[in-house]
């Protein structure tokens, strides 16, 4: 019990336990049909919606006293999202924390994939604004429940055909749709499509939580993930055409950061701990410094 | 009510049943692999990791059907103090909880319906040992092939035929637990 007083008299991981029991059966449905969004009593979490409560909501059911825990926002470990998300849990739930990946058992993302491999033990949050893949598409909430229902998923298909047709290519280059083990059509949520091959086949179990939309679902160890495409359009990842500025690495996702007001730019990792890594290791960039 | 109803729960529930929640869903994320759980101590026939996953996924707003043994004055006492399901038949149940045997027919549980296949019930299926010997499984959350000393095989593939309808099962055994989600395939090898 000192161990709860000393985090701040809260209970562990900060929610009750009633609240908990519902969201881990939401999330043992959620694995047992691969991709189909399960329903559930999301609550107010002490910050607004959009900074993650559907994944902290998660992130809470699954902890244990014993993991090391990692945030991210947008591949990096150092912004506000991050930063509060990882307090709040070592303040709730005594957790160890950590930036480095392979440290990592759980790791609560917004809108990347780590760079580094992930391993069989490891937990993948995703934080999910829009659950639901065919909503700009169909505003009804009954309309896209009985297409998931008939597997009716022409209108996803109109779409890319209507990227190719105005742009030449399939122009979505986030929240990229993909079909999983062959069944549910499902939104990866904001990441960019350079991430998609990373969820197909993947060691980690992977959960994605939608607080305000209240949904929970689910990608378990090893589950096929297939990016939607066309024979004569195949699904390409996309990046900067560039190499990190600091780390030199050609194949990691970049972030573009507007350095003057006189067209100055760099191109950085955006994963940090990657980026970090590679540096410590000696490897430099165009404008990075020998560690 | 007996006095041994209040026994048996968890200590420290919390901590306890966030451990618990972890293998068990690293069991059914990984169909065949078996885990050990502990922290309830729940009356005759009930297995300690039958226990524990009623104590971390069941409570007032679930209900519970508890077949055949299982379904004794001790155990109804321990569910009404610990967890207060409702207990109920198996036509309405989201979680039900005794051997193979007492189970049958399975297809009085719930399989969810097309449009919320959420909406099924979870068997807990007490067995007297789990082995990794017996069936073939594949699927999501298996790299290549699992196996596990399944009670049968025909029902299962029948479960999985209806897929994404189906019930989903926990085995139990002792401390140890297994899951089996509708998702998998079950060959006979």
């Amino acid at each position: 019990m000192t161990e709860i007083i000393e985090a701040g008299a809260y209970n562990f991981a900060y929610l009750d336990e009633q609240t908990k029991r519902m969201i881990r059966r939401a999330i043992l449905k959620g694995i047992a049909v691969p991709g189909y969004q399960v329903p559930f009593a999301s609550r107010e979490m002490p910050m607004p919606y959009g900074w993650g409560t559907g994944g902290v909501q998660v992130t809470a059911a699954c902890l244990v006293p014993e993991d090391r825990l990692k945030v991210i926002d947008q591949g990096a470990d150092d912004t506000t999202n991050a930063v509060s998300i990882r307090r709040f849990f070592q303040r709730t739930a005594g957790v160890s924390v950590t930036e480095a990946t392979t440290e990592a058992t759980v790791i609560q993302t917004r809108h990347r994939i780590p760079e580094t491999p992930l391993t069989e033990g490891q937990i993948l949050v995703y934080q999910v604004p829009i659950p639901e893949p065919l909503r700009f598409l169909e505003p009804r909430e009954t309309e896209t429940r009985k297409m998931h229902e008939l597997e009716e998923y022409g209108l996803m298909h109109v779409k890319l055909y209507e990227d190719i047709a105005r742009h030449g290519q399939i122009a979505t280059s986030y929240a990229y749709p993909v079909k999983v083990e062959g069944r549910y059509v499902m939104d990866p949520s904001p990441i960019p499509k350079f991430d998609n091959p990373k969820l197909s086949g993947n060691p980690a179990i992977q959960l994605f939580g939608a607080g305000r939309e209240q949904r929970i679902y689910a990608l378990p160890p090893w589950t096929e993930a297939v990016s939607l495409d066309f024979d004569d359009h195949p699904f390409e990842t996309s990046k900067a055409p560039h190499d990190c500025d600091l780390c030199g690495a050609r194949d990691s996702y970049l972030d573009e950061v507007i350095t003057d007001d006189q067209g100055g730019r760099m191109f950085v990792c955006s994963d940090t701990d990657f980026c970090a890594g590679r540096r410590a290791k000696g490897h430099t960039g165009r404008l990075g410094e020998a560690a | 009510m007996i006095a041994d109803a209040l026994e048996g729960g968890f200590t420290e529930a919390p901590v306890q049943s966030a451990r618990a929640f972890r293998e068990i869903l690293e069991a059914m994320a990984r169909p065949g692999t078996i885990r050990r759980v502990q922290g309830a101590a729940p009356p005759q026939p009930l297995s300690v990791a039958a226990g524990v996953a009623l104590l971390v996924l069941t409570d007032p707003t679930t209900r519970l059907h508890l077949a055949g043994q299982a379904d004794c004055p001790a155990v109804r006492d321990w569910v009404a103090f610990h967890i207060g399901a409702p207990v109920v038949g198996a036509e309405e149940a989201d979680f039900a909880v005794g051997t193979w045997a007492a189970l049958q027919p399975v297809s009085r549980f719930r399989i969810g319906q097309p449009d919320y296949p959420d909406r099924s019930a979870t068997l807990i299926v007490e067995c007297d040992r789990l082995v990794n010997h017996g069936p073939a499984l594949t699927g999501p959350g298996i790299e290549t092939v699992s196996w596990l000393n399944l009670p049968e095989t025909a029902t299962f593939r029948a479960n999985r035929s209806l897929f994404p309808l189906g019930f989903d099962c926990l085995f139990t055994a002792g401390q140890q637990i297994a899951g089996l989600p509708r998702s998998t395939r079950v060959e006979n090898l």
